[in-house]
């Protein structure tokens, strides 16, 4: 009976124990974060597979550091350049608004479907990963920054591929990213040039699948689509005439409360279009 | 909830489909593998031995994903571009998800199989040699058959890990269940209703299988173990 009493009181004290920590640890992470970053605004920030932390300089308009999130390799909007480095228009455009209108943030690379759910989650504030800006979107709960920059969505084949329009995917397989305007312009297309879809997760694993010939095509943002082929050897093509309307891209928040953050980073982007800091980061990646 | 159920039950229940028939085809070519293989590794052959080790070591030594991607995306381009073979060597997201499900399953199948045939009494063998079987006449008749016995658990738990395994197969495109997942949230953006259904489905196959693996346990003991009412 004592031995049993004694166990029992134990196994409280040790949920309590559990409890409290864990209780602790949920409040205590905010106020560890903005120490985390006073101290690695100072320190030299590390470059790890997933994450990398740009924080901006000293004058902070609300104080709060800005979680966002992008996608991993999505070039020449973000990717990892040869010597390692985390870079991109998006990456570019984000420290510039940063600077010019000085907030603290911190871009995590978590991959497309990823920076989705970490937004709605509230894991990330918003998302900047070459999302178009469409009206879907807009009323599925995206909510976007002012465009600042212009795509259309296209068709890729294998360079010696026998694909030259739509007409020929009859019976094929095409390759799509899961949740892309690529994906949507494909899926709209289905039942009338009659082919099937097969879904991946990233960019270079749906390239690869058109290269390798496990699917006949791909689609793809055609600015993407452009410079990996030209940068990366692929051995793919754009088909003359696939291109669609398109739409701009914009950044992206999930949650009303980040209103102020969508502010801050449109006044930044008129300003960067202004003082042709926007030219001079498009010209860097696109010549 | 019951919306998105009503919604894609049906791309659901395709998928899952799509998941059993590739878990299905994986664990029976898996089942071959690892017969062979595992028999390898158990007969006096030393070459044998060593191939079925060399067989098992390399792939339990890889993970799954990275073997789905070397299958599905690597042997091809090395036969095409390396090789520059005639044809052009393509695998479908099929073939190269049973290729690599039996693979992996087989390898831990014929371990599964020398552990359980190297588990029945040595005095089973020497009896039976002693009564004049030939090697493969006792193996068959007299080992085999206790080995079975033992092995059943651990080859049913192994059935359940290669069907979920089935999951790593979503990141080279294959239809089935998480990847259809992962598309019906880019529609709705409803995370945790899609995985919750999701996990239930999975579940669901799984406890079945678990329960016809009981019944199936009880069949083979039949009268080997104590009753609770006997004494």
């Amino acid at each position: 009976m004592k031995k049993k009493l004694a166990i029992a009181l134990s196994a409280v004290m040790l949920a309590g124990l559990i409890a409290g920590c864990g209780g602790g640890n949920n409040s205590n992470s905010s106020s560890a974060a903005s120490a985390s970053s006073a101290s690695s605004a100072a320190a030299e920030s590390k470059e790890t597979e997933k994450k990398t932390e740009d924080t901006a300089k000293a004058e902070t308009s609300s104080g709060k550091k800005w979680s966002i999130a992008t996608d991993t390799v999505f070039k020449p909007f973000e990717y990892t350049d040869a010597d390692g480095n985390f870079v991109g228009i998006d990456v570019d455009i984000l420290a510039a608004v940063a600077e010019d209108q000085g907030f603290d943030y911190e871009l995590n690379s978590l991959g497309w479907d990823a920076s989705i759910a970490a937004c709605q989650a509230g894991q990330a504030d918003g998302m900047i990963a070459g999302a178009s800006i469409t009206d879907e979107r807009k009323e599925s709960g995206w909510i976007f920054s002012d465009p600042y920059y212009d795509a259309t969505q296209c068709m890729a084949v294998a360079k010696d591929s026998a694909i030259k329009s739509f007409d020929d995917l009859k019976g094929k397989l095409v390759a799509v990213k899961t949740g892309t305007q690529g994906a949507s312009y494909a899926e709209s297309l289905q039942d009338e040039f009659e082919f099937e879809i097969t879904y991946l997760e990233d960019s270079p694993t749906m390239y690869q699948t058109v290269s390798g010939g496990q699917a006949d095509a791909c689609f793809e943002d055609t600015p993407i689509m452009a410079a990996s082929i030209k940068d990366g050897d692929l051995a793919l093509q754009i088909v003359d005439g696939s291109e669609n309307e398109g739409s701009p891209y914009g950044l992206a928040i999930f949650n009303e409360d980040n209103q102020e953050f969508l502010d801050l980073f449109n006044a930044g982007l008129a300003n960067i279009k202004k003082n042709g800091k926007y030219d001079e980061i498009l010209a860097k990646y696109l010549g | 909830m019951i919306d998105i159920i009503s919604e894609y039950g049906g791309l659901l229940i395709a998928a899952l489909g799509q998941t059993l028939l590739l878990a299905l085809l994986g664990l029976f070519f898996a089942c071959i593998i690892g017969v062979i293989f595992g028999i390898m590794s158990v007969v006096k052959n030393k070459v044998l031995n060593v191939i079925a080790r060399i067989f098992v070591d390399v792939i339990r030594g890889i993970p799954m994903i990275v073997l789905a991607f070397f299958i599905f995306f690597g042997v091809p381009m090395f036969c095409n571009t390396i090789l520059h073979l005639p044809d052009k060597v393509t695998l479908s997201g099929l073939q190269a998800g049973v290729i690599c499900l039996a693979l992996n399953c087989g390898a831990y199948m014929a371990e599964i199989i020398r552990a359980g045939v190297q588990a029945v009494d040595i005095g089973q063998m020497e009896a039976a040699r002693s009564l004049g079987m030939s090697y493969s006449k006792a193996m068959a008749k007299v080992i085999m058959p206790q080995a079975i016995k033992i092995m059943i658990p651990s080859i049913i738990n192994q059935f359940i890990i290669t069907l979920k395994d089935t999951s790593i197969l979503s990141v080279i495109g294959f239809p089935e269940l998480v990847n259809t997942a992962k598309n019906i949230i880019a529609i709705n953006f409803q995370s945790f209703q899609v995985w919750a259904i999701v996990a239930v489905m999975y579940l669901i196959v799984i406890l079945i299988l678990s329960r016809l693996s009981k019944i199936l346990e009880r069949r083979l003991s039949y009268g080997e173990h104590r009753r609770k009412d006997e004494r």
